[in-house]
């Protein structure tokens, strides 16, 4: 007869030798004491035939129950012991997660370029496109055909910068382009000649970003700078328009819906009426004062006439803005130069 | 165009504050650039007589005086001025008194007690005249405020105006545009003419009556040309920034400020017979007051007389015919030249003036004799003389036309998107003094002679948005017929392909167009480039033909700021000689970039290693991809003779990629070569539309060869060669090691190759990739000579 403390007492032996095994190697030393060959479980099964036949059924269910049991104790621990190996491994392979990431660094847009950009998008999702022109520009494109004959005194507005020729001699016939504005004269004749067909031409909405050139240097002007000039022609634009779209801009470029903005009147040989767009910021370092932005106003006849578009039927209006000031405002710049110096701790800030 | 307030109230007194009819200026399109206080703040500073001077009794250079102050009473004065006198009458500031920088207490001087201080013109900021105690005129009243009595709490108004606006060069234009806005009535000052007490003239002749188309003159018997110029002109002239010379010459300048109409004095006796408006005649020549010799262009025309040319019409005066102190018997002239005579001319001979800053711009051609009259009133009673009668020559067909100019009402609202109404139109453009008259919808306006830019509907419209304020005209969001604009999907914009660079680690710069011309020798081998004609600098001279000198001045610059890793690029046009072209000149955009220094920022992942070809070819590569280049051994002036590449897509070559040459890398002392490459742009933009190719199911084979070649051999020769005999079940021809060394023989080299190879019908055999294997290695064999690598 196997008294049951005995299995009992076998179990709680076994359980407590594999608790003390802190390895797997030395684990499974321990199973073979108790379930190998020459183990307690296997000689109290080995002694079972030596038993009457009533008592060798409930002996031996009896054995094997404390078997399942050592079995089950075992298993456990074997999971225990590979998880705490496995978390020692990992732990040994952590890394330093706060070492830098590995690779490239990021470049930068122009600043500059990121205002062309956001101008773009805004007058974009308002149906305007994009247009460009040439920037060693025909005299006629840049003045004549903008209402600005020889020897007007807006012509001394602009100092010009010409050229030679090869003979040395300087060429009066063209310049590099003093404003952006010639675009439109290009934009106005391909437009008419692609719709020539048609008894009413579909509106132009398009914007001209651009280098423009004048002879001036110093803090503020710099002899090669930005314009991004916009023209809608339609047959029913008005200055009230103009106002409209021009504001609108302006608060969505800022992203200041209490911009002020004003229009004062001005001259420009290509737009009558004609105005100076003045906004003053609501906070801020330049809080309150105006600052000049733009310039516009409807469309000159003389210069729908030069675009081959008859002014009774179409009125329009143009503006030209500066987007190296709009980004010296956006960002706090205060020296017009940077923007032409290249000097990398200046320009790897706008990511 | 720089003015006192008080002068221009004197014309036009508007119930408004000074900083009120700043604005209302401004907005009116005659922009207040300035406006700032006659003088400097100070107070309590009044009107004294020194009545002794007696040297301090413990000071060598200090003066002891007794000051009579009216009022105030006699006080005892320490005083260091030099020209501290008895009998003079000098500004006093009182105990208490506020000066610019300082406050007037009581206190003791070297022992002996002070009660104010004399103070001198700089003291009290109204010039740098520090000579000495500022003396005041005789009969200024004693005890009165010196503010008060010199006037001094005046503005200085300084406008910008746009040249379209010459008829507000003078404070009789500024006043009558205030009157427009305002509907205060204005005080024209008076131009009674003078009768003449002799009957004395010089004949005048316009040879060149378009160039001069009216002139007025008359002589003026007996001034006194020493006579001193009224306090109260001075102030005005020289508070519109203009110096004060003499009575004469004050005048004529007063009157030019007061009207707009320029005048000139000359000395009658230096002339002989009529006066001619001309041309020059040849190699004729002229001493100007200015000083400077000139030789007159032939489209300038000359005041002369029977004998010399006086002076430039319209822009300066001759020195030999001009006055002077001993001047007795005048000439004045009073004149109009046409805008398009004197446009110009004097920007031509290097200088400008005020009568011919006016004149180019546009001066009132009905005003000659009026002026001539109010000169002829202030000499009289400042110089006295004797005027005998006004000559006056004109050639009415040379006048400018006025035309009238119809105004359709509805075309108001048409352009300003505003109604206005009839009533509120006439009225404005009634309040220009414009004389207009009604015909149901049209108003017929006549624009005065004073107004050179009314001669179209628009002119009208722009006064009438002007007059009603713009900030009266709604702003109206735009309304337009909606319509999707083209998105052009295998288009790339030029923003795209800058993001594309940045991502891959280049900054953008933007370098100017116009470049030294040793760039243009150095870079692009350029002996004949396009050059300015008035550069601002020697190294701004000619217009690139290429970006890299940019880029390479952009590295130079940052590695003198130490900063030894750069990656720039810049995307812009440049500029080549084409006589096809409408300009003469192509102008295509271009993309460069430019990487120096280390491949990677210094990190602690990877190690150091300098930036090369391949670093570069490969953002090339991205930034064309899927489209594929192709790279062709090459030359060019900027590169490294066998580190250079030209760079074709589609067979058409599109630019260039490669070391710096070694010359250059020395000369702008790079240190370190850097790799760049310079791209059309138009090319570049295009990029395919995605095509699908059906993808296989059954697996694929790799297979990895390793062929020897000559060192000759490019890899591009050998890819090709591969891919010319494959079938269409290979995928991809990967070269992945290239290798020279043991075991290969020195003239050789080796290329190993990846190869993918799934066909879309079947599953692939051994047997089917080796003979396919073998197929690329006969044709590798044949083409380039290349044999396995065993």
């Amino acid at each position: 007869m196997i008294a049951m403390d005995s299995l009992e007492e076998l179990v709680t032996q076994a359980t407590a030798a594999f608790a003390a095994a802190d390895e797997l190697a030395r684990l499974e030393d321990v199973k073979a004491a108790y379930l190998g060959k020459d183990g307690s479980l296997t000689a109290l099964l080995k002694g079972l035939g030596k038993l009457p036949a009533e008592e060798r059924k409930s002996a031996g269910a009896a054995i094997n129950a404390a078997k399942s049991r050592i079995e089950a104790a075992l298993a456990a621990r074997r999971e225990a012991l590979k998880n705490a190996q496995l978390a020692a491994q990992l732990a040994a392979s952590a890394l330093d997660v706060t070492l830098p990431g590995r690779g490239q660094a990021r470049g930068t847009l122009h600043p500059v370029m990121r205002t062309l950009e956001r101008i773009e998008q805004l007058f974009r999702s308002i149906g305007f496109e994009v247009s460009d022109g040439p920037e060693i520009e025909t005299d006629w494109h840049n003045f004549t055909a903008l209402n600005t004959p020889e020897n007007h005194p807006a012509r001394s507005m602009h100092d010009t910068f010409y050229l030679l020729d090869d003979t040395g001699r300087v060429r009066e016939d063209v310049l590099l382009r003093t404003h952006t504005s010639p675009v439109q004269i290009r934009t106005m004749l391909a437009h008419v000649e692609k719709y020539r067909h048609l008894d009413v031409m579909p509106e132009i909405r398009v914007i001209c970003p651009g280098r423009v050139y004048r002879v001036d240097s110093d803090a503020t002007h710099s002899p090669m700078f930005h314009q991004v000039e916009g023209l809608w022609v339609g047959e029913n634009v008005s200055f009230a328009d103009l106002k409209g779209v021009v504001a609108d801009f302006l608060r969505r470029f800022f992203e200041s819906d209490d911009l002020k903005v004003r229009f004062r009147p001005s001259f420009f040989p290509f737009t009558e009426p004609s105005a100076e767009i003045d906004v003053a910021f609501m906070g801020g370092a330049l809080e309150g004062r105006w600052l000049e932005i733009a310039g516009c106003g409807m469309v000159h006849p003389n210069v729908l006439r030069y675009g081959g578009i008859d002014p009774e039927k179409y009125t329009g209006f143009a503006f030209g803005m500066g987007p190296d000031r709009l980004t010296m405002l956006r960002y706090g710049i205060d020296d017009l130069r940077l923007f032409f110096e290249g000097d990398l701790r200046f320009l790897s800030q706008f990511q | 165009m720089q003015f006192p307030e008080s002068w221009l109230r004197a014309l036009v007194d508007p119930p408004l504050t000074t900083s009120e009819l700043c604005h209302l200026l401004t907005m009116a399109g005659l922009e207040v650039e300035e406006c700032r206080p006659a003088s400097a703040d100070f107070s309590k500073v009044v009107v004294a007589r020194i009545l002794s001077a007696e040297k301090h009794p413990d000071a060598d250079r200090l003066k002891l005086c007794a000051v009579d102050a009216g009022p105030h009473g006699v006080l005892q004065i320490v005083c260091g001025a030099p020209n501290a006198a008895a009998g003079m009458k000098v500004p006093c500031a009182l105990v208490g008194a506020k000066l610019p920088g300082i406050e007037i207490r009581k206190a003791k001087v070297r022992g002996v007690e002070s009660s104010g201080m004399l103070c001198s013109a700089r003291e009290l900021g109204l010039s740098d005249d520090h000579g000495g105690l500022l003396a005041l005129p005789e009969d200024a009243p004693l005890g009165q405020d010196l503010r008060e009595y010199l006037n001094l709490d005046d503005t200085l108004i300084t406008l910008k105006l746009t040249p379209n606006r010459a008829d507000c060069l003078s404070l009789l234009g500024i006043a009558r545009e205030i009157a427009a806005l305002t509907g205060v009535p204005l005080s024209p000052p008076v131009c009674e003419p003078l009768a003449p007490v002799h009957d004395e003239v010089r004949r005048v002749v316009l040879d060149a009556p378009a160039a001069c188309p009216r002139y007025c003159g008359r002589i003026v018997r007996g001034v006194n040309a020493n006579a001193p110029t009224p306090e109260w002109m001075k102030q005005r002239i020289e508070r519109c920034g203009v110096r004060s010379i003499s009575a004469l010459v004050d005048i004529t300048n007063y009157v030019m400020l007061e009207l707009g109409q320029p005048l000139h004095a000359f000395d009658d006796a230096r002339l002989a017979g009529a006066i001619h408006v001309r041309y020059p005649k040849d190699g004729e020549q002229l001493l100007l007051l200015n000083g400077q010799t000139v030789t007159p262009g032939a489209d300038t025309a000359l005041i002369a007389d029977d004998e010399k040319p006086l002076a430039l019409a319209g822009i300066m005066g001759g020195e030999h015919s001009g006055i002077s102190a001993a001047t007795t018997d005048l000439f004045l002239e009073s004149a109009f030249f046409a805008p398009a005579a004197i446009a110009g001319k004097a920007r031509a001979l290097g200088f400008s003036s005020d009568a011919s800053y006016r004149y180019e711009r546009g001066v009132d051609f009905q005003l000659q004799r009026a002026a001539i009259e109010r000169a002829t009133q202030l000499i009289v009673a400042i110089c006295g003389g004797h005027p005998g009668p006004v000559v006056e020559a004109v050639a009415p067909e040379h006048l400018p036309s006025r035309p009238p100019v119809r105004l359709r009402i509805p075309r108001v609202a048409r352009v300003l998107g505003i109604e206005l109404g009839e009533a509120r139109i006439e009225a404005l453009i009634a309040g220009l003094g414009f004389p207009c008259e009604r015909a149901g919808d049209v108003l017929t306006v006549t624009p005065p002679s004073w107004r050179f830019d009314i001669a179209i509907e628009e002119d009208l419209i722009e006064e009438i948005a002007r007059l009603h304020g713009y900030d009266n005209i709604p702003a109206q969001p735009p309304r337009a017929r909606m319509a999707m604009l083209p998105l052009p999907e295998t288009q790339r914009a030029p923003m795209q392909v800058r993001r594309l660079l940045a991502e891959r680690g280049y900054h953008e710069v933007v370098n100017y167009s116009f470049v030294a011309e040793e760039w243009e020798a150095d870079f692009a081998a350029n002996a004949a480039p396009v050059r300015l004609a008035n550069p601002i600098a020697s190294q701004m001279g000619v217009m690139r033909s290429s970006l890299i000198g940019g880029l390479v001045g952009t590295l130079a610059g940052n590695l003198k700021r130490q900063i030894d890793r750069v990656r720039v690029f810049e995307l812009g046009r440049v500029f080549l000689a084409d006589a096809r072209e409408e300009t003469g000149y192509r102008q295509p955009l271009r993309l460069a970039f430019l990487a120096a220094g280390p491949a990677v920022p210094k990190q602690w992942g990877e190690p150091r290693r300098e930036v090369d070809f391949y670093d570069v070819k490969g953002d090339l590569e991205a930034l064309c991809a899927p489209r594929r280049l192709q790279f062709v051994r090459g030359e060019h002036p900027a590169l490294h003779p066998g580190r250079c590449a030209r760079v074709l897509l589609d067979g058409r070559e599109i630019g260039v990629l490669g070391e710096l040459h070694p010359r250059w890398v020395q000369r702008y002392e790079l240190g370190q070569p850097p790799v760049v490459c310079e791209i059309e742009l138009g090319l570049l933009l295009e990029t395919p539309l995605p095509a699908y190719v059906e993808v296989s199911r059954f697996p694929a084979v790799e297979r990895d060869i390793a062929l020897v070649v000559p060192q000759s051999c490019e890899a591009a020769a050998l890819t090709s060669a591969l891919w010319s005999a494959a079938p269409e079940s290979v995928r991809e021809i990967q070269l992945f090691d290239v290798y020279q060394g043991k075991g290969i023989a020195a003239d050789k080299k080796s290329l190993a190759f990846h190869i993918v190879m799934q066909d879309t019908r079947k599953t692939l055999s051994d047997s089917d990739a080796d003979e396919v294997i073998g197929r690329l290695l006969v044709a590798a064999q044949e083409r380039c000579g290349a044999v396995l690598r065993s």
